[in-house]
């Protein structure tokens, strides 16, 4: 039996040790340029939407830079283009935006020991797919790893970055209303909502906000109607008994919007 | 070349980061009800499909009034089509197709 050994008598030992959180980073990297590969495209679509709200380069690179928030950089743009005022923006991108609260709370025991001065930094950059990345990466592993953090924030960063400049310069190319662009707005917007959806609040939740903002809309305005089915439109959903995955579900499960290619 | 619009995105960053930042600086979210969470939860699909519909319903006039046309047909499709597949660019470029090609009949 001793030949089918190799020549080390001490085989085991011999072997490379496997880092499981080298091995959890390449498993995230992978999961990460997936994420890229849908945030490209859809980068490309909020520059085409920013060019249709007559914002600049330098407004879509600081939008993307500064604001990075996919959802609620369409619903700007969108608003930009009917002339809201900035105080209705700001309404509704703090609305769009509320969620993070849980998975800034859900990172909290991984983050808890960093410098202050670093978990305000990785704030910037907490998007769905960051927290999604991220903290699969740090239940793998059971332990922070600033690392594997900035791996996941600039998986959907960087081709948040490079889509929207694209697609602004892309799009300055066409005629958008013939070629049909202008719709691809509220279609995203639609398609996002959809994509925050896990269970029958959220479609409570998402109706009622249509029915309100449409009614609202139609007697004080788009910009009225919209604020106002964004703030009541959440009623509508607490309103209706939980499903039994809403009940189970906790703050740190990550949302479906993650797959939707946004940050 | 036109900065306008970097204030906004700088007041979007100033109602952001806090969501991003305060449960991470200054822990407690945990204390609050459980029926604000999940307000808080629901305001993303609410939000979005909200703009969605001031978007693809009204028109654009003052007062607006409903939309009659290809564009809610298509929004509706997008919303088929990432239902089923889970992705929102299939969706999107579907939608935009329908109204091109409803445009080029002379249909919308």
């Amino acid at each position: 039996m001793s030949a089918e050994r190799p020549a080390s008598t001490q085989p085991v030992a011999a072997e490379p040790a496997v880092d499981p959180v080298r091995a959890s980073r390449r498993q995230m990297v992978g999961d990460g340029m997936a994420i890229a590969a849908y945030a490209l495209p859809v980068g490309l679509v909020f520059g085409l939407t920013a060019l249709q709200a007559h914002y600049s380069l330098v407004d879509v690179m600081a939008n993307s830079a500064i604001a990075f928030a996919g959802g609620a950089q369409f619903a700007a743009a969108g608003l930009v283009k009917t002339h809201a005022s900035w105080l209705a923006i700001a309404a509704i991108v703090a609305l769009v935006n509320a969620r993070h609260l849980l998975y800034s709370a859900a990172l909290l025991p991984y983050a808890g020991e960093r410098p202050r001065r670093e978990r305000a930094l990785m704030a910037h950059f907490l998007t769905d797919e960051t927290f999604a990345l991220a903290l699969g990466h740090f239940r793998r592993i059971d332990a922070f790893d600033r690392r594997g953090y900035w791996i996941a924030a600039m998986a959907i960063f960087v081709p948040w970055q490079v889509g929207s400049i694209a697609g602004y310069l892309v799009a300055g190319a066409v005629d958008v209303d013939r070629l049909g662009l202008d719709v691809a707005f509220p279609a995203a917007m639609a398609g996002l909502s959809l994509g925050l959806v896990s269970g029958r609040r959220d479609v409570a939740a998402a109706l009622g906000a249509v029915a309100v903002a449409v009614t609202v809309g139609l007697f004080g305005g788009a910009s009225l109607g919209l604020v106002a089915g964004a703030a009541l439109g959440p009623l509508f959903g607490l309103a209706v008994p939980p499903s039994a995955a809403e009940e189970s579900s906790a703050p740190e499960t990550p949302e479906p919007s993650a797959e939707a290619g946004l940050p | 070349m036109s900065v306008a619009i970097v204030p906004l995105a700088l007041m979007m960053w100033a109602v952001t980061y806090p969501s991003r930042a305060l449960p991470m600086l200054a822990p407690g979210i945990e204390r609050l009800p459980t029926w604000a969470i999940t307000y808080l939860r629901l305001a993303g699909p609410a939000a979005l499909a909200a703009l969605a519909a001031v978007n693809c319903l009204l028109t654009a006039g003052s007062p607006p009034s409903l939309l009659v046309g290809i564009e809610p047909v298509a929004v509706a499709g997008c919303v088929l089509i990432v239902a089923r597949t889970r992705l929102l660019l299939p969706g999107v470029v579907a939608a935009v197709v329908v109204v091109a090609v409803a445009r080029a009949f002379g249909a919308a």
